[in-house]
């Protein structure tokens, strides 16, 4: 590890951390991205460098370490499977709303609506009604 | 005994579910089949009296959890023996009576019955039981059936708010007293409950456990000031609150009380007066209450507070003359308030009404009507005369011991108990005098004569009342059960005397009936119990909710990350401190991968294109495949270059279909206040310096050996690989990548579902198609020749990546690739005629191979994802040693693979007519 690197981890991170912060949903996608080769860079100058992991291609105590390497390919992989499935939101969210971006959600409520044919419910529904619901900041 | 709570819950549970379907069979099955519990129950109590009498307890112990103390003890003995008496055979008569007081029709009927039958099992394993644990189990089980029982009718609103207020109010102390019997079991190093009855533990924290134990008896047994669930759970059908009053739940609490106050009553200096005082307190004050009362239920409601308050009095006295007076009193009030309740619910049952003001005018002495109401009008005046303590009837004979065990051992609770009695005499008099009719000013137009009840229902309360007389009798026959010699007779003395004067007291009370309900305004009892208060905190639980969940995705990911950020920083500095700055560079190529991650990290960022901010994403990924071949990691390498490139595709695929820049519309971006950016950029700035704190303070020399230098020593002789990473992969840690194909799989099932979900099949996406380069010969031509070659080199890299660089994952990408150039020359259908398996039975055969051999294993008896290899001899390649962990790694390709041909089936354009360049 030198400074250089722990830098680009740092900035990644930073960089990654302000688009996932976004509304939109493809910043996120790609504030994540930024986020797992940081990781990566953390993971992958962890361990020693040196020659491939492979046995026989240089003495043992000069391969570099293949477990964060083992580590790091599998979030890779996992890191384009999220990207698939948050594209496929994204696109989603386009179809349905003409954009991606991420709304808020409504405040807490009354969690489950009551079903019509259920006169407990619905007493309890008209009970409810000079509630207020303490909704979030929209 | 075990087998008789299994028989409880047995027929309670088969009544409460297919009930209605034996009443079908026969009418009255249902009832029959839950009586046979409480029968049973009752038959064996009287078969083993006589032992328990020579003080023989019944014992049986099953081991349940014996590493931690709690063991299935039961244990009968003299004070057991009576209130399973109580609850077996009060719970005979209930159900007997319930049987006829329900309609059987009502699918109601069965569940009550089932739900008494669970509810008297439940209270006949808490009396037995000799563990503290298990005993809080039975004290919960009560709870809960008994907030099922008082809610059963849930379209009604104050039954609804009765259950939950009596389930709080009992289960809050219940709870309390979990962590009195903790702690007292811990003092005492058993949890059974003989144990320490037997040798007491004493000092500071049994003074808090103890304090804690009668928090949940005086909940349970209903005492001031947690007196008024009981009064509420009124709303329960008459026999539901006949077994809760007389024979159970209640009595629980008593119980506990009668329990260890023999132990502690000597022992601890403030039990007495605690006890005494919160005794005849509700004593009191409920006897007010009754007295004032004009629903005949309710004023037996409150009656029972009143009288439980004087049996906690009297066992909290702890000696053995008033624990014998106390069990006297316990058996001599089961039977003439469960009496009680029945007469009310006759009356209720046939008129409608249970008002002292609208009751109608029922023949005392000359049988004008059916015999049924002769009956119950005497066994309602009986009752109600053993509740006053009149000569001749059990409670006549209860009460004078009580009195006499006050006078005796604590004297200065005697005027108390006077009053209180005089109480109790009083709203016993008005109790008979109301339901016989003599006090209603408006009756309700009924002729008693139309409306006899019927013989059923009359039973059971003759039953009970003929035990009072024979009791009041001959009270000699209690005598072996009670460690008492009682008797009718014991001359003049302070006792009578006493009881004389209350019941003259109690007659004058009754006298002055009128003058006395005149005063204050009439009494009401609240029906909404703890809504008030449970509203309220709703309300507040909706504030911070709304504060701590204001949904809003950005917060959240904030709060998230800052935390992640900061929380190990903070660690670290509690730790060995800073090791110093490291070397600037290690390498030069480390200097251009910085700069170019860095640059485009920040040009990402910057963009205000979606596309533009994809490819510094992609020139990012990119760069660190440089960074990985520096630092010698060619299988991250070639993983990251195919995955860029795949992920590049994808994002064109759906970038495409989404608006060029992110603030399209004149929505999003701008929207951001100062503020807010600020706030995110500070957040940003922590997370980034922190990584940089730690990634520093990682690069200090590590005093461990790695864990890999094990992996790297062992990867030859038994992964049978020389690339250790993927050795790694598919067998050290093959479980690992086991999972993670398992979440590749599910995100991408996730992704086409959410990409087709309203796509018919043959209507396009409704955009205009890619340009085809299929029409540029050349291009073609060379993709086909390139498909043949990329799909062989990503096959023989899944082959030769147990040795050499590769692996299933890199081949799978790679073999993605080259779907991906198919998609760019001929379409999704040309990616379709690559194979008839479908993306999704790729991405299955896949997963399948791969929990295959990881499970094949197991029908050799060895464990999961062991592996295995055969050498074989195959023409031109000489001898090659085939691992099972090959085949998981062939699994893991086709994962990848399916995945990719996932992507181009979900973003991909339907076939639609081509358009010219």
């Amino acid at each position: 590890m030198s400074i250089v690197l722990a830098a680009t981890a740092g900035l990644l991170f930073a960089v990654g951390t302000y688009l996932v912060l976004q509304r939109k949903l493809s910043r996120i996608i790609i504030g994540l991205g930024l986020l797992t080769h940081g990781a990566n860079v953390l993971m992958i100058t962890a361990g020693r460098r040196g020659h491939s992991p492979l046995i026989g291609s240089a003495p043992t105590d000069e391969l570099a370490d293949p477990l964060p390497q083992a580590l790091a390919l599998t979030a890779i992989v996992i890191s384009f499977g999220v990207t698939a499935l948050l594209l496929a939101l994204a696109y989603r969210s386009w179809r349905l709303s003409d954009d991606d971006e991420i709304h808020h959600d409504d405040g807490p409520g009354p969690s489950t609506d009551p079903s019509p044919t259920d006169p407990a419910a619905a007493e309890a529904e008209g009970e409810g009604d000079e509630v207020p619901h303490g909704g979030g900041a929209r | 005994m075990i087998a008789l709570l299994a028989w409880s819950a047995l027929v309670g549970t088969v009544v409460l579910v297919a009930g209605t379907r034996l009443d079908r069979v026969r009418p009255g099955l249902a009832a029959a089949v839950a009586v046979s519990a409480p029968a049973a129950t009752l038959a064996w109590v009287l078969a083993n009296l006589a032992g328990v009498n020579r003080d023989e307890p019944v014992t049986t112990h099953l081991a349940w959890m014996p590493a931690f103390g709690i063991d299935l003890d039961l244990r009968l003995d003299a004070l057991s023996a009576v209130m399973v008496l109580l609850a077996a055979g009060i719970g005979v008569a209930v159900v007997v009576y319930a049987a006829a007081y329900f309609d059987p029709r009502d699918p109601a009927t069965a569940r009550q019955l089932g739900l008494l039958t669970l509810f008297g099992g439940a209270m006949v394993g808490l009396v037995l039981a000799d563990n503290l644990l298990v005993l809080y189990g039975f004290w919960e089980l009560t709870s809960v059936t008994s907030f099922l029982l008082i809610g059963d009718r849930s379209e009604r609103t104050e039954a609804r708010d009765a259950a939950l207020q009596a389930l709080l109010v009992t289960g809050t102390g219940g709870l309390a007293m979990l962590g009195g019997f903790l702690l007292i079991g811990h003092e005492a190093g058993t949890y059974s409950l003989s144990g320490i009855v037997a040798d007491p533990p004493t000092g500071g924290t049994v003074g808090v456990a103890l304090a804690l134990i009668l928090l949940g008896a005086f909940t349970k047994s209903a005492q001031y000031p947690f007196h008024a669930w009981l009064p509420g759970a009124m709303v329960a059908p008459t026999p539901v609150s006949a077994y809760l009053h007389a024979a159970t739940m209640v009595k629980a609490g008593v119980y506990l009380v009668a329990r260890l106050a023999p132990a502690y009553a000597d022992l601890v200096a403030w039990w007495r007066p605690v006890v005494l005082t919160v005794g005849l307190t509700t004593m009191v004050v409920a006897g007010v209450r009754a007295f004032r009362r004009q629903d005949l239920k309710v004023l037996l409601a409150h009656g029972t507070v009143s009288q439980l308050g004087f049996l906690v009095a009297v066992f909290g006295i702890g000696t053995d003359e008033a624990i014998s007076a106390g069990t006297v009193m316990l058996v001599a009030h089961g039977l003439f308030k469960a009496s009680a309740f029945f007469a009310v619910g006759i009356v209720d049952h046939q008129f409608g009404t249970r008002h002292v003001d609208e009751l109608p005018r029922l023949p005392l002495f000359r049988d004008r009507t059916a015999s049924g109401w002769l009956l119950s009008d005497r066994l309602a005046v009986a009752a109600s005369a053993s509740m006053a303590g009149i000569p001749l009837l059990l409670g006549f004979i209860a009460k004078e011991g009580a009195i006499r065990a006050v006078i005796h051992d604590a004297p200065p609770a005697l005027a108390a108990v006077a009053v209180g009695s005089a109480l109790t005499a009083g709203y016993s008099y008005r109790f008979a005098w109301g339901i016989l009719g003599r006090d209603a000013s408006r009756p309700v137009a009924v002729d008693p004569a139309r409306v006899p009840p019927s013989r059923v229902l009359v039973l059971p309360p003759l039953v009970l009342g003929a035990l009072t007389v024979v009791g009041g009798v001959w009270p000699a026959t209690l005598d072996q059960l009670t460690h008492s010699h009682l008797s009718l007779w014991h001359g003049f003395d302070t006792t009578l005397l006493v009881s004389a004067a209350v019941l003259a007291a109690g007659a004058v009370l009754f006298a002055s009936r009128r003058a006395l309900l005149a005063i204050g305004p009439p009494p009401v009892d609240r029906t909404e119990g703890l809504r008030p208060a449970l509203h309220r905190l709703d309300r507040a639980a909706e504030r911070v909710t709304a504060i701590t969940q204001p949904g809003s995705l950005p917060t959240y990911a904030g709060v998230i990350l800052f935390t992640a950020a900061v929380a190990p920083v903070w660690a670290l500095s509690r730790g060995p401190g800073w090791p110093g700055l490291p070397r600037w560079v290690e390498s030069p190529a480390h200097l251009v991968v910085a700069v170019v991650v860095g640059t485009a990290a920040v040009g990402a960022a910057a963009s205000r294109r979606r596309f533009s901010a994809a490819l510094f994403l992609g020139a990012a990924g990119y760069a660190m495949a440089g960074l990985f071949v520096v630092q010698g990691a060619p299988d991250l390498a070639l993983t990251q270059v195919a995955m860029e490139t795949l992920s590049t595709v994808l994002f064109v695929l759906v970038l495409r279909r989404l608006p060029d820049r992110f603030g399209w519309g004149g929505r999003g971006e701008s929207t951001m206040t100062v503020r807010q950016r600020a706030l995110r950029l500070a957040v940003a700035a922590t997370v980034g310096i922190s990584v940089f704190v730690l990634a520093v303070t990682m690069s200090a020399p590590q005093p461990s050996t790695p864990v890999s230098d094990e992996m790297v020593a062992r990867s030859l002789p038994d992964g049978g690989g020389r690339n250790v990473v993927n050795v790694i992969l598919v067998d050290f840690r093959g479980l690992d990548t086991l999972g993670e194909i398992t979440v590749l799989v599910s995100a991408a099932i996730g992704a086409v579902a959410l990409a087709r979900a309203g796509r018919r099949p043959g209507q396009g996406s409704g955009l205009p198609p890619l340009t085809r380069l299929a029409r540029v010969v050349t291009f073609d031509t060379s993709v086909r020749v390139l498909f043949a070659a990329v799909v062989m080199s990503s096959v023989y890299l899944l082959f030769a990546g147990h040795n050499e660089p590769g692996g299933g994952f890199v081949g799978g990408i790679l073999a993605g690739a080259a779907v991906s150039l198919v998609y760019l020359s001929r379409g999704i259908v040309g990616v379709r005629a690559l194979s008839r398996g479908r993306p999704w039975t790729v991405l299955g055969a896949g997963l399948l191979l791969a929990v295959g051999t990881a499970t094949a294993p197991l029908l050799w008896g060895r464990a999961v994802l062991s592996a295995a290899y055969v050498k074989l001899h195959p023409p031109l390649l000489g001898t090659v040693k085939v691992s099972t962990a090959t085949v998981f790694d062939i699994g893991v390709y086709l994962v990848v693979l399916g995945l990719a041909l996932m992507m181009f089936e979900s973003f991909g354009d339907d076939p639609s007519p081509e358009v010219a360049p």
